[in-house]
C-alpha cells in the first residue's frame, strides 16, 4: 500500500500501458497451463486435429479415464505425495532445530558449518545419483526400507538436499526473533525446549511454510532419483513415472500426457494457493535480513 | 531497544568480520557468562542434520569422488570382476573424448543463457509488479505461480505439446502472425531450435522465483527513501540504480546463484523435451550424458568423472560470482 503513492506517481499513460503488459504476460504465463487443462477436457478426435482451437465444445473426461484405468496411477499419486510429505516435514523439522542453533548460539566451528551449508546448496544433487545409487542398493541389505526399489531411497536423498537452503534460509526467521523474549520466557521458568517449540517455533512457522514449498517443489519434481532408484518394485514409483506411459512409439497419446499432467499438476497448485501469502511475506522475510 | 543495544555491545568484537548494518547475529547469546550449562545444546540441535547431511550428502560425494578412480562397470557391480583402482584414466578418457568437450561447452553456454533470461525477465516482472494496481498485479502473481507450482516434467511435457508440429498451437499462431515458415516446423529437430524449446520451458518456470523474490526485495525497501528521491526529481532509472540496485544485492545474490544451480543441472527438461537428449545426441548437457554414461551404458566410474566434473564446474562458477561481490565490498 506504502509502494502505490510512488506508483501513482508515474503519468496516467505509462501506468495504463504498464498493467496492459503486466495482464499480457500473465495470459502468456498461463496459456500454457489453460493449454494443458483444455487439451486434458479435449475429446479424442479434437485432440488430435491440425486445427487446433482455444476451445472446446464437446469436453470429455475420457482421457482422465484412461488415465485412472491405467495401473497403479493412483497408488503412484499417494506415493508422490507420501514421499513428498515426510520429506516436507523431517526436513522442516530437521532444518528449524539447526537454523536455530546457528543463529542463537556461539560454538566452536559455527562459521565453518555455515560456510559447509553455504556451499552444500551447490552440490548439483543430480551429479550424486551414481553413488547414492550404490549407498542404496548397500543400505537395502541391512536396512530393510530404505534401499533400492523403496520409497526410502526417494525420501532420504530428497531431506539432504533441502537441508542446507532451508536451514539458510530459516536462521534469517530464527534471528528476526527478538532475544529479549527469549529472556523473558526463561525469566517465567519455561524450559529450554518449551521455549523450542512453544515460543520460537511458532513465530518462524511461516518461514517454515516458505521454506517447505522449495522442498516440496524439489521433491514433487524429481523425475531422476525416480528413474534411477525404483527399477524393479515399480508398485513404489512416483508420478513422473506414471506420466511416460502415454508417450508412444506409435504416437503420444496427447490426452492422456495432458490429463496425467493435471491431475499431477493439481496438488501442486493447491499446496500454492493455499501457502501463497506466507510464502511471498516469507521470502520477503527471509530476504530482510 | 534494551536488547538491541545488548546486542550491539556482544557483537562489537567481531566487528572487524561482519560489515553489513542490520540486525546481524545475536549469536553471542549463550556465550556470555553463566550460560555454560548448555555447551552442547547446539551441538544436539544440529545432530539430525548433520547426521542427514553426512550420510546422504558428503559420504556420496566421497564415494563419487572414488568411483571415478576406479574401474566400475557392471562386470565390477555384479562382482564378476574385482574392482581396481585406475588413477585418473577415466579422466584420461574423458578429456580425450570429443563429445564431452561438446557436452561441457554447449551445458555452459545453455546455462549461462538460461540464467541472463531468468533475471532478466524476473526482474523486469519484478519492477512491473510494483508499478500496477491490484488487479493486474494479482493476475500476474497468480499465472507466475501456476507456473512455478507446475512440476518440470508436466511443465516439459505441455511445452512440447504446445510447440508439436502436428497439434499444436504454438506453429499456428506464429503462421497466423505470416511466419510461413514455421507450417508444421519441428522444433527438437534442429539443434539449436530444440535448446530453444528447452530455454522457453526452463525459463517460463523458474522466473517467477526471481520475480517473487525481487518483489518481496522492493517492498521490503522503506518507501520513505524511495519518496524522496522521487521528490528530489530522481528518474525512475536513477532510483533503480542508485537506490533499489544496491539494496536489492543480497536478493540478487541468492536469486543468481540459485539460477545458476538450477539451470546448469537442468535434466528432467532436456530428457523429457528432447527424448534423453536429442537427435544423434544434439541437446546432451552433462547431467544427461553422464545419466546416459553410467544407467545406459554402464560406465559408472566414466559416470562418476563426469560428476565430479559438474560438481568441480558448479563450484568454481558460484565461488569466482562470490569472489567478485565480495570484491565489490558485498557481504554474505
Amino acid at each position: 500500500m506504502s509502494h502505490s503513492r510512488v506508483s501513482l506517481r508515474i503519468r496516467r499513460p505509462w501506468r495504463f500501458a504498464a498493467e496492459a503488459t503486466a495482464l499480457i504476460v500473465a495470459a502468456v504465463v498461463a496459456f500454457p497451463l489453460y493449454w494443458m487443462v483444455l487439451s486434458a477436457f479435449k475429446p479424442e478426435g479434437e485432440i488430435q486435429s491440425t486445427e487446433p482451437r482455444p476451445w472446446t465444445t464437446a469436453p470429455s473426461l475420457d482421457s482422465f479415464r484412461r488415465v485412472f484405468q491405467q495401473e497403479d496411477f493412483g497408488r503412484y499419486f499417494l506415493n508422490s505425495l507420501l514421499v513428498a510429505a515426510v520429506v516436507v516435514v523431517a526436513s522442516a523439522l530437521i532444518a528449524f532445530l539447526a537454523a536455530t542453533a546457528v543463529a542463537r548460539f556461539r560454538f566452536r566451528f559455527r562459521t565453518t558449518l555455515l560456510i559447509m551449508f553455504l556451499v552444500a546448496q551447490m552440490v548439483p544433487i543430480e551429479a550424486l545419483t551414481i553413488p547414492l545409487f550404490f549407498l542404496m542398493r548397500d543400505l537395502g541389505e541391512s536396512v530393510p526400507g530404505i534401499g533400492l526399489n523403496t520409497l526410502g531411497s526417494l525420501i532420504l536423498p530428497h531431506i539432504a538436499f533441502s537441508l542446507p537452503f532451508a536451514i539458510w534460509m530459516l536462521r534469517g526467521f530464527v534471528k528476526a526473533v527478538p532475544e529479549a523474549l527469549e529472556e523473558a520466557a526463561y525469566l517465567d521458568g519455561a524450559s529450554r525446549s518449551r521455549f523450542l517449540w512453544q515460543i520460537l517455533f511458532p513465530l518462524v512457522f511461516p518461514g517454515l511454510v516458505a521454506t517447505s514449498v522449495f522442498s516440496f517443489i524439489s521433491t514433487w519434481n524429481d523425475f531422476l532419483f525416480a528413474k534411477s532408484f525404483i527399477i524393479s518394485a515399480t508398485e513404489n514409483s512416483t508420478l513422473p513415472m506414471a506420466l511416460l506411459v502415454f508417450f508412444k512409439a506409435e504416437g503420444n497419446d496427447w490426452g492422456g500426457i495432458m490429463a496425467a499432467s493435471t491431475v499431477m499438476t493439481i496438488p501442486v497448485l493447491i499446496f500454492f494457493v493455499l501457502v501463497q501469502r506466507r510464502l511471498v511475506s516469507g521470502l520477503g522475510g527471509a530476504v530482510k535480513d | 531497544m534494551i536488547s538491541g543495544t545488548a546486542q550491539h555491545a556482544r557483537r562489537a568484537p567481531a566487528k572487524g568480520r561482519r560489515s553489513r548494518p542490520g540486525p546481524v547475529v545475536p549469536a553471542g547469546r549463550r556465550a556470555g557468562k553463566g550460560s555454560r550449562r548448555g555447551a552442547w545444546t547446539p551441538w544436539l540441535y544440529l545432530a539430525p542434520a548433520l547426521v542427514v547431511l553426512g550420510g546422504l550428502l558428503i559420504y556420496p560425494i566421497y564415494q563419487l569422488g572414488l568411483i571415478s578412480f576406479l574401474e566400475y562397470t557392471q562386470a565390477q557391480v555384479s562382482g564378476g570382476e574385482p574392482t581396481t583402482f585406475e588413477g585418473f584414466a577415466n579422466y584420461a578418457e574423458l578429456f580425450r573424448d570429443g563429445e564431452f568437450w561438446n557436452v561441457v561447452v554447449a551445458t555452459l553456454l545453455f546455462a549461462a543463457v538460461c540464467v541472463v533470461s531468468t533475471l532478466a525477465v524476473g526482474c523486469a516482472l519484478a519492477v512491473l509488479l510494483t508499478r500496477v494496481r491490484a488487479i493486474p498485479r494479482l493476475a500476474l502473481m497468480l499465472a507466475a505461480l501456476g507456473a512455478w507450482a507446475t512440476p518440470a516434467i508436466t511443465g516439459s511435457t505441455v511445452w512440447v505439446f504446445l510447440f508439436d508440429p502436428d497439434f499444436g498451437p504454438v506453429n499456428k499462431i506464429l503462421v497466423w502472425f505470416g511466419l510461413s515458415g514455421f507450417e508444421n516446423y519441428s522444433w527438437t529437430y534442429d539443434r539449436y531450435s530444440a535448446f530453444a524449446l528447452v530455454l522457453f520451458e526452463v525459463v517460463w518456470c523458474s522466473f517467477p522465483f526471481v520475480m517473487v523474490t525481487v518483489y518481496a526485495g522492493i517492498k521490503s525497501i522503506p518507501t520513505e527513501v524511495l519518496e524522496a528521491a522521487a521528490l528530489d526529481g530522481a528518474s525512475t532509472w536513477r532510483i533503480w540504480r542508485t537506490i533499489m540496485a544496491p539494496m536489492l544485492r543480497p536478493i540478487l545474490v541468492v536469486v543468481t546463484i540459485q539460477s545458476i544451480i538450477w539451470d546448469f543441472k537442468v535434466f528432467t527438461q532436456i530428457y523429457v523435451m528432447t527424448d534423453g537428449g536429442g537427435i544423434a545426441r544434439q541437446n546432451m548437457v552433462l547431467n544427461v550424458y553422464a545419466y546416459q554414461k553410467a544407467f545406459a551404458s554402464s560406465q559408472y566410474s566414466l559416470g562418476s568423472a563426469i560428476g565430479v566434473v559438474m560438481l568441480l564446474i558448479l563450484l568454481v562458477v558460484t565461488l569466482v560470482y562470490l569472489r567478485l561481490l565480495r570484491r565489490q565490498g558485498e557481504e554474505l
